[in-house]
């Protein structure tokens, strides 16, 4: 149990900045999870609290030590990583006690805990074998052990479920949760993977570019995210965004075409904003109902329990997702409901979040 | 299963291979069948005629002391030589990996020495460890008589010990290297996070994985160091002095070609071959056995 604090933290390779400035304080004991696209600097971010990367300017402290400086033996980490990194010379038995072997830890022990460790991960029958004679899901709950003997500070996880078929991720997923409730390390989680990251944090952290974008629970960051990437990027399918300008009652939609009544606060006329709405914000009606915007069925993909429905505004993408059962088809028009408060607004410059169409705002006069 | 391409008619396999096996026979299995049939016959010098002698030839070489003490004289120097050649490029290999920057101008410097043709690399080195004028000539003004490998025989192996483990060196390594870099980073990384330092990684995660590559080299090095040594030899020493540097490759060659022993030269050569296959089997079961391959 271990507070991390992160203060400042840049890294540089040769002449090429990847991550600009972290500032981040994970508590003792929390899950959090840090979500973003390749080469965000998200996995550069947990090598360097691991001690795998060089710090290139700022601070990181473990439990108040600052730790810039030791060795990744002393920082009380442990890491699961994306490949497993099983010793590919050593039973699964040698692979977990290792680190106890390295730290001199008497062999009737060591035996002890490597059995227990084996039992919490159902790995008991399997302490013989080498990786290679191992199932992919088998290989990451020896990581997994690997990483739990040593009962570190903290624990580390480089992607660790990204190898694994959709239905052993899931239920690998559970099991990380499971354990983390149980072992209660403070646990830093790397993905790309946004279902991932919302099932198994308790704090999210959204990067992209080398910073930060947004630190909240997984509610917060989907009901509120604090930038269009943020927006765009968490949630499937992706939040719809179409390009506007403020005008006195309401918003211009996609360069005039198409606009919107609705009451505004406190945006001046003439402000060019990028209106965000989520897929399953959007409610179907009739086309010609008023208040609606029209726009031509492009493809339906049905899948069980709702259909996404890609629609074409006017040449720009829109999605929609319903469990209705409708069934429109390609070609056909249909109105698009969008109520004001299920908007998000974001500079167009910036793409900040600007806060100014309250969710109290009434029902737009139409 | 790896999938692999074969040809439907069995002919047109044997076509393409007939350019290689006929190489192969020409420079290979007749010449090591004539040197059978010449160990087992009296050659006349000039040509004209032989004589069977059957085991005769075999029997004149093993009870002579001159020979015993040749098969002594290779074996010290397949082991020195090996042993040295592999542990400088194991270090060498072992340093590069950590530090990566310019290691592509390694890998081909590191290998020039291996393009060295053995004689001329033989000549520099003759001219380097020269009692009278090379670099030992300093030592020898500090501690008079100390190094003469014209006169003493373990300096004369020493040189060519030194010249042979010279040329290897670099060709172990690009080879070390190679099996260090094929080494994924994440388990040098993973080792780091369970708490072992440089050097306990390298025994216990770095060496068992390069433990094929070690063994692939130590049999060639052993082998070449009974062949390819005769060079270094005749140029450095000529098997001197007084038969210290007489390898077994050397001593066919001047039984045979100087002596104008034919015979003995043909049974020394089944010997040394017969040697090399034993050597090649014996580690191949009982080295082989402790090699993790992945």
């Amino acid at each position: 149990m271990a507070s991390i604090t992160i203060r400042g933290i840049k890294k540089n390779y040769a002449k090429t900045q990847v991550v600009h400035g972290v500032d981040l304080d994970f508590a003792s004991g929390e899950f959090v999870v840090i979500l973003g696209p390749s080469g965000c600097g998200k996995s550069t971010l947990l090598r360097m609290i691991a001690g795998l990367e060089e710090i290139s300017g700022g601070e990181i402290a473990i439990d108040g030590t600052v730790v810039n400086k030791l060795e990744p033996r002393e920082r009380g980490c442990a890491m699961v990583f994306q490949n497993y990194a099983l010793y590919p010379h050593m039973s699964v038995s040698q692979n977990i006690g290792y680190s106890l072997k390295v730290a001199g830890v008497p062999s009737a022990e060591r035996q002890q805990r490597i059995q227990a460790v084996a039992r919490t991960l159902e790995l008991e029958h399997l302490l013989d074998r080498k990786p290679m004679a191992l199932s992919g899901g088998q290989r990451q709950r020896v990581a997994m052990g690997r990483a739990m003997i040593r009962e570190p500070k903290v624990f580390l996880f480089d992607e660790p479920l990204s190898n694994l078929d959709a239905k052993l991720r899931v239920q690998m997923r559970s099991e990380i949760r499971k354990l983390h409730r149980r072992l209660n390390a403070t646990s830093v989680f790397v993905t790309h993977d946004q279902v991932e990251a919302m099932t198994l944090a308790d704090r999210l952290v959204v990067m992209n570019g080398g910073r930060v974008e947004q630190v909240g629970t997984p509610g917060e960051i989907y009901t509120r995210p604090a930038s269009r990437f943020v927006a765009t990027f968490v949630g499937a399918p992706a939040m719809n965004i179409l390009e506007g300008t403020v005008d006195l009652d309401g918003l211009s939609l996609l360069g005039g075409s198409r606009r919107l009544a609705m009451a505004r606060a406190g945006l001046p006329v003439g402000t060019k904003v990028a209106m965000g709405i989520r897929p399953e914000a959007v409610r179907l009606v009739a086309p010609g109902t008023a208040g609606a915007l029209d726009a031509t069925v492009d493809l339906v993909e049905e899948l069980g329990a709702g259909r996404v429905i890609y629609v074409d505004l006017d040449g720009a993408p829109f999605s929609v997702m319903t469990s209705e059962a409708v069934h429109p088809e390609p070609g056909s028009q249909v109105g698009l409901k969008i109520s004001p408060e299920d908007m998000h607004f974001f500079s167009s410059e910036t793409g900040a979040r600007l806060d100014v169409f309250k969710a109290s705002v009434p029902e737009p006069a139409l | 299963m790896e999938k692999r391409v074969t040809f439907g008619k069995w002919t047109i396999g044997i076509l393409f291979a007939v350019p290689q096996l006929l190489l192969i026979f020409t420079f290979f299995y007749w010449p090591a069948g004539q040197a059978v049939y010449w160990s087992l016959t009296l050659q006349q010098p000039w040509g004209g005629g032989n004589i069977w002698v059957g085991l005769d030839n075999f029997r004149s070489i093993l009870s002579n002391a001159d020979y015993w003490n040749s098969i002594t004289a290779s074996l010290v120097f397949a082991g020195i030589s090996t042993g040295l050649a592999m542990f400088i490029a194991l270090v060498l290999a072992a340093l590069t990996d950590r530090q990566l920057a310019g290691s592509r101008l390694y890998r081909v410097v590191l290998i020039w020495p291996y393009g060295i043709a053995a004689p001329a690399l033989a000549m520099a080195f003759r001219f380097i460890l020269a009692p009278e004028a090379g670099f030992m000539a300093v030592v020898n003004q500090v501690w008079p008589g100390f190094w003469d490998p014209g006169l003493d025989g373990a300096d004369a192996m020493a040189s060519i010990i030194v010249a042979f483990s010279w040329k290897y060196v670099g060709y172990n390594f690009i080879f070390f290297l190679a099996a260090f870099q094929a080494i994924p980073r994440s388990l040098i990384e993973a080792a780091a996070m369970d708490g072992s330092g440089v050097i306990r990684r390298f025994w216990d995660i770095q060496f068992p994985l390069i433990t094929p590559t070690i063994f692939f080299l130590l049999v060639i090095n052993i082998t070449e160091s009974f062949q390819d040594s005769f060079g270094i030899v005749d140029i450095m020493t000529a098997g001197g002095p007084a038969n210290a540097t007489n390898l077994m490759v050397y001593k066919i060659y001047s039984d045979g070609f100087k002596g104008l022993d034919y015979s003995g030269a043909a049974a020394q050569s089944i010997i040394l071959m017969l040697l090399i296959i034993v050597l090649t089997i014996f580690q191949f079961r009982f080295i082989e056995r402790r090699v993790h391959y992945r």
